[in-house]
């Protein structure tokens, strides 16, 4: 698909979606949607059925976690056009509280990608038919993949000889856990002065020890 | 498996025999299960009524383990997400990431990613269909398959040095160069081949077992495999043509010729009888890339991406430099996004990665076939027998390692 007939695409999604549609961009030649988060079904429903769309298959559904943002989870659906060859991601925001719209009415899919966001981020969706923990213990407590998750968990597991089942017991690292900031010391030190940097930056008054007069 | 346990049988006393809808639990531990399923069903009798498959045993968290990697440490997790075709899962990964650092692979790196991908197709699909016809009853496919395996997997184990691990292919191209020798035995390798396919196909496509086995069962329509994102196999056994190699073609694939096998019917039978053209059509390929296989870097010259040679490095202090660099901080990719497909032998296996601009993924979701598929078991095996259910999990080439990440 050319870069020509994905704009063409584009502004035909703003045009005919609205309001709706906050912001039709493409980049690196894939082309992304972002959507209001009521209207989610809505666009999935027109990006389905309309014909020159006709996204009719959800490949996937995620979410990407940005602690530092006001509504800090971004609902990420792609979508896959068979008849048009053509590729979307429509994106949705919400926090913690607020829930999405779940598209399980649109795309049947859609059941066990909401369940799994639901799990790992605790993205909630209403309406879904069956939100349940998908991939994690029965039992578990948090969503693992937010960035304020540690990636040590919480809790370990193990057979208890004596109780003669699995417990739960708080995690314990036999050494502390590492963090590599392999990001180079020199690159970020640009506006840092050091002794003797000062010379460098003096003005040149000639003063120096091989024009001496 | 006998409904006897909870439900009397027989006429006793001329009264119709009553059974009750039970419940019953299937694996996490069975060998028909293919790895660590759980299913909940609720059986009338022998007729299953309702199948809630219970993942994530193996969940191991590794997208978020990625996060905390470079994105060169990244790659051997990606082998071991499906195990059986690991090559093709490192694939998207380095598709990924050269896709956000705008570089591309010299021509030699992309025939033999290719070479290895195809290798790596007919790798899982004769245990796809080999261990497909164990759990409906047929031990000799098996026996004959994993001799197969075997000799490919020394294919794996020369050019990486790992039989199922690989971690051969790097952004920007692959690890090192073909062995000498190699091309020549894959292709020697090439002309046998076809011979097992036959012998396979003797074995079990017109059998009557196995096509009582596998007929009619788990039908999936048209819209149905559209409408539950079914994507490889699963989607052209149900008559919709469509292939990333050939709709969206990466690498060299579309100087490749190759015929998309398409199934009729979308049952069991129609997604093994894909699975085996797929293999044959794969041995094209592979034959394609040792005949054109070009000369030259098997690796990208860019050295912020790739490190340099040995040898240049005991001249340069430049490359000892940026050999240094890529192996304690990596390289930097810049901030983006992008969702990169490839068609892996279950279908459409996919990265989205977000990058910030550092030298870890920001966040790396990893989009696997298979997950999409189990979701399917249950409209696929409702009304069929139990048995069938086992023939549903076969057909779709259920691998954990990918499906619970």
């Amino acid at each position: 698909m050319t870069e020509e007939a994905l704009k063409e695409l584009g502004d035909h999604i703003a045009s005919r979606l609205g309001d709706d549609v906050l912001k039709v961009e493409i980049k690196l030649g894939e082309l992304i949607a972002i959507v209001r988060r009521p209207a989610i079904v809505k666009a999935l429903t027109f990006l389905r059925d309309d014909t020159n769309c006709r996204f009719e298959q959800v490949m996937d559904i995620t979410a990407v976690d940005y602690p530092e943002r006001e509504e800090r989870f971004e609902v990420v659906y792609n979508l896959l056009s068979l008849k048009h060859n053509q590729r979307i991601r429509v994106k949705v925001t919400t926090d913690e509280d607020t829930p999405v719209p779940s598209v399980v009415s649109v795309y049947s899919a859609a059941n066990w990608f909401e369940r799994e966001t639901w799990d790992m981020f605790g993205v909630f969706f209403s309406d879904h038919p069956d939100l349940r923990r998908i991939l994690t213990d029965y039992g578990f407590e948090g969503h693992p993949f937010r960035k304020d998750f540690p990636l040590t968990g919480y809790v370990e597991v193990r057979y208890d000889e004596e109780q003669k089942r699995v417990v739960y017991e708080p995690v314990k690292l036999t050494q502390d856990f590492r963090t590599f900031d392999f990001l180079s010391p020199w690159e970020g030190m640009t506006n840092v002065m050091l002794p003797g940097d000062e010379k460098a930056q003096a003005p040149n008054t000639g003063n120096t020890t091989g024009s001496k007069p | 498996m006998s409904t006897t346990a909870t439900a009397p049988t027989g006429h006793a006393g001329g009264k119709p025999t009553q059974i009750k809808p039970y419940t019953m639990n299937f694996g996490p531990q069975h060998p028909a299960a293919h790895g660590v399923l759980r299913l909940v069903m609720e059986l009338n009798g022998e007729i299953v009524e309702r199948c809630d498959p219970h993942i994530g045993l193996l969940h191991r968290g590794t997208e978020k383990l990625i996060e905390y990697k470079t994105y060169q440490q990244a790659i051997p997790y990606f082998d071991r997400l499906d195990y059986v075709s690991p090559m093709c899962m490192e694939h998207a990964f380095v598709l990924g990431v050269e896709n956000l650092l705008r570089i591309k692979p010299p021509p030699r790196a992309q025939y033999i990613r290719v070479l290895f991908s195809e290798i790596t197709r007919i790798l899982n699909h004769i245990l796809s269909i080999t261990t497909g016809a164990l759990d409906v009853g047929a031990i000799t496919p098996a026996l004959w398959g994993f001799e197969e395996r075997e000799i490919l997997m020394e294919f794996y184990e020369r050019v990486s040095g790992a039989r199922l691990h690989a971690n051969y292919f790097r952004v920007g191209g692959v690890a090192w160069d073909l062995p000498a020798g190699l091309t020549d035995d894959i292709w020697e390798y090439t002309e046998k081949f076809p011979k097992f396919v036959d012998d396979l196909d003797n074995l079990l496509t017109e059998n009557r077992i196995f096509k009582q086995r596998t007929v009619d069962i788990g039908v999936v329509s048209k819209e149905q495999a559209l409408d539950w994102g079914f994507s490889g196999p699963m989607l052209r056994g149900s008559g919709v043509a469509w292939d990333l190699r050939k709709s969206q073609p990466y690498e060299v694939y579309d100087r490749m010729e190759f015929d998309v096998p398409v199934g009729l019917t979308g049952d069991c039978w129609a997604r093994y009888l894909v699975r085996m053209e797929e293999m044959r059509q794969s041995n094209r390929i592979i034959r394609q890339c040792l005949k054109e296989l070009p000369d030259g870097p098997v690796r990208t010259q860019d050295r912020k991406v790739a490190p340099p040679p040995r040898g240049e490095m005991k001249r340069s202090m430049e490359a000892l430099i940026h050999h240094f660099k890529l192996y304690t901080e990596g390289f930097h990719v810049p901030a983006g996004e992008t969702y990169t497909a490839i068609e892996a032998p279950k279908g459409e296996f996919a990265v989205f990665l977000v990058s910030d601009g550092s030298n870890r993924a920001y966040r790396c979701k990893i989009r696997p076939p298979g997950f999409a598929h189990l979701q399917g078991l249950d409209f696929m095996s409702k009304g069929h027998m139990l048995a069938d259910a086992v023939a549903n999990i076969a057909s779709m080439d259920i691998v954990f390692g990918e499906i619970d990440r």
